[in-house]
């Protein structure tokens, strides 16, 4: 079985955000970008499952600049078997994003699509269920445990208040949360290895896909700032100003 | 102006959530509809009914329906979603799961996490991890918005709207339902909590939550945690309290051992009082609190629960 995991270049998460002055977007010239984290689950999932011999091949895909190879390479060295790079400097929303992969899915065929919750840029939470959509999968999101029997996925997923699973028929989409796995560190003769793994390259333009958005971006600003308070000395003060001061208890 | 709201519940009753959903929705103004899929559902229909500003309910009662799946739920929404100009969730785990399916199937965009509406077509929400605030404008037929909860308060109850019952079944037959555990307690719900005492990588194992338990039980409080007591394995992820985890507003946020990363920041810089217990005097969370305490949190929780 192929497992396709698509992946997003973003900002490194250590790095501190800035918001441009005037106001168009956030400032990532000469920042340190990095693979999305939860894509790296992702793709650490997906070795897992080719390790447990559940999957026979990985394949990456991420949608961007030439720099996305970066990460691309980043994915092949943790394990995945070959990726493709889906060329254009276009900034595309979900949608558009989930289009084109509906258009990779097509032309795999995988039994498994395995992707990030969402991206720490654009906190938008949406390609994985958009995808299942365009493709009639089945999806499930929020992972924190995927068991692959019988033709069938089973998925427990992060929910309000505690865990769902749920069961679908293969092909399907998984959204990886948080504590599905710990992502392993790629080591130097797989960082090697990596360079000499197939990696295509496909303008996106060429899909037969409109790339074009409704959403307009106004403007972008630096969150409002919470002032600090006082500092006090003793549980006594404290219990003191939350009952007298504030009033909330 | 038409909206469509899909109601959060647990088919018994209505969720919080739903009545701050209706609070948004009132803001863009119009009639609005709210639709209660479930099954065995019609108390949280009823309950719909009387939440100030809603024109009808429309009540989808189906085992289709009970545990929400997404594939099902976007079928029924999406069918029905075509005669609005407005779909709106509440961006809790249900809404963020099939809300982005309907909008797919419906081929418009889903603004995410919306904290404000500036008007039928301007939204804000946060990005990079609330780091960033965007204003975003959709030209789409069909605007389809996840709302932030914690952005919004309650709208009133109080009122009579008529329910009307649909018979259509959508029944994807992709997904089936397994099992669900959800985390029992007699404590109120994180997003729906007054008060919020949290817990984090300070507090140095599992065990010692429960030092945090008499101070949540004498205030009334949901018990939460940073992402980095998460990731340590010290409690679930369904406590997690931050940008990947749940957004809170309380009244009063405590926030112990915890050193106040702006991933967590994100998830509860809106409480109204905001206290922090630290024994590092420099962590980031004293510049955001009203009142900080320097103290080493295994002699100040005793204390405090005592104090109470």
């Amino acid at each position: 079985m192929k497992i396709l995991v698509p992946v997003k270049r973003v900002i490194d998460y250590n790095v501190k955000v800035r918001v441009k002055a005037d106001q168009s977007g956030v400032d990532l010239a000469n920042v340190k970008m990095a693979l999305n984290p939860f894509c790296e689950i992702a793709v650490e999932e997906a070795v897992r499952l080719k390790e447990a011999g559940s999957a026979t091949e990985i394949v990456v895909v991420s949608i961007g600049t030439t720099a996305v190879q970066e990460q691309l390479r980043t994915a092949l060295a943790l394990g995945a078997d070959r990726a493709l790079h889906i060329e254009t400097d276009q900034n595309l929303d979900s949608l558009q994003v989930a289009k084109l992969l509906a258009k990779v899915v097509a032309d795999e065929q995988p039994g498994l699509v395995i992707l990030g919750k969402q991206a720490i840029d654009s906190d938008n939470n949406q390609t994985g269920q958009m995808l299942a959509a365009l493709t009639g999968m089945g999806q499930g999101t929020f992972a924190s445990k995927v068991q692959l029997a019988d033709g069938k996925v089973q998925v427990t997923r992060e929910i309000d208040g505690g865990l769902q699973t749920v069961e679908l028929p293969l092909p399907a989409v998984v959204s990886t949360d948080l504590r599905l796995n710990e992502p392993r560190y790629a080591s130097l003769p797989n960082i090697m290895k990596a360079k000499k793994k197939p990696l295509d390259v496909k303008a996106a333009d060429s899909f037969g896909v409109s790339l074009s958005s409704n959403v307009t971006v106004l403007k972008v600003v630096p969150p409002a700032t919470r002032q600090g308070g006082i500092k006090v000395e003793s549980v006594a003060e404290l219990v003191d100003k939350l009952k007298h001061e504030a009033k909330v208890i | 102006m038409a909206i469509l709201i899909i109601a959060e519940h647990n088919n018994q009753s209505l969720k919080s959530e739903t009545l701050k959903v209706v609070e948004a929705a009132t803001t863009i103004g119009g009639d609005i509809t709210v639709l209660v899929a479930g099954f065995n559902s019609a108390a949280a229909a009823t309950e719909a009914a009387a939440i100030a500003g809603v024109t009808k309910v429309l009540h989808a009662d189906n085992a289709a329906y009970e545990h929400q799946l997404a594939e099902n739920i976007a079928a029924l929404v999406t069918e029905l979603g075509k005669g609005y100009s407005h779909i709106l969730a509440a961006a809790t785990t249900t809404g963020k799961n099939f809300l982005p399916r309907v909008a797919a199937m419906l081929d418009v965009a889903q603004i995410s996490d919306v904290i404000a509406i500036e008007s039928a077509d301007t939204f804000v929400r946060p990005i990079y991890a609330g780091n960033a605030i965007a204003t975003v404008k959709s030209a789409d037929a069909i605007k389809v918005l996840t709302v932030r909860p914690a952005a919004f308060r309650e709208a009133q109850t109080g009122n009579n709207a008529p329910v009307e019952t649909l018979t259509a079944v959508h029944d994807a037959g992709i997904s089936r339902f397994v099992t669900q555990e959800l985390t029992k307690s007699e404590r109120p719900e994180l997003t729906a909590a007054r008060v919020v005492i949290s817990g984090g990588r300070g507090m140095q194992n599992g065990e010692n939550f429960a030092l945090l338990n008499g101070i949540a039980d004498k205030l009334g409080a949901a018990i939460g945690a940073s992402r980095a007591a998460v990731d340590a394995g010290f409690v679930p992820n369904d406590m997690q309290v931050g940008q990947t985890g749940k957004i809170v507003a309380p009244e009063l946020y405590i926030a112990v051992g915890i050193s106040g990363a702006i991933q967590h920041l994100a998830g509860m810089k809106d409480s109204k009082v905001i206290v922090a217990i630290n024994k590092d005097a420099e962590a980031p969370i004293f510049q955001i609190a009203d009142y900080g305490l320097v103290a080493d949190l295994f002699t100040v929780l005793p204390e405090l629960e005592q104090q109470l």
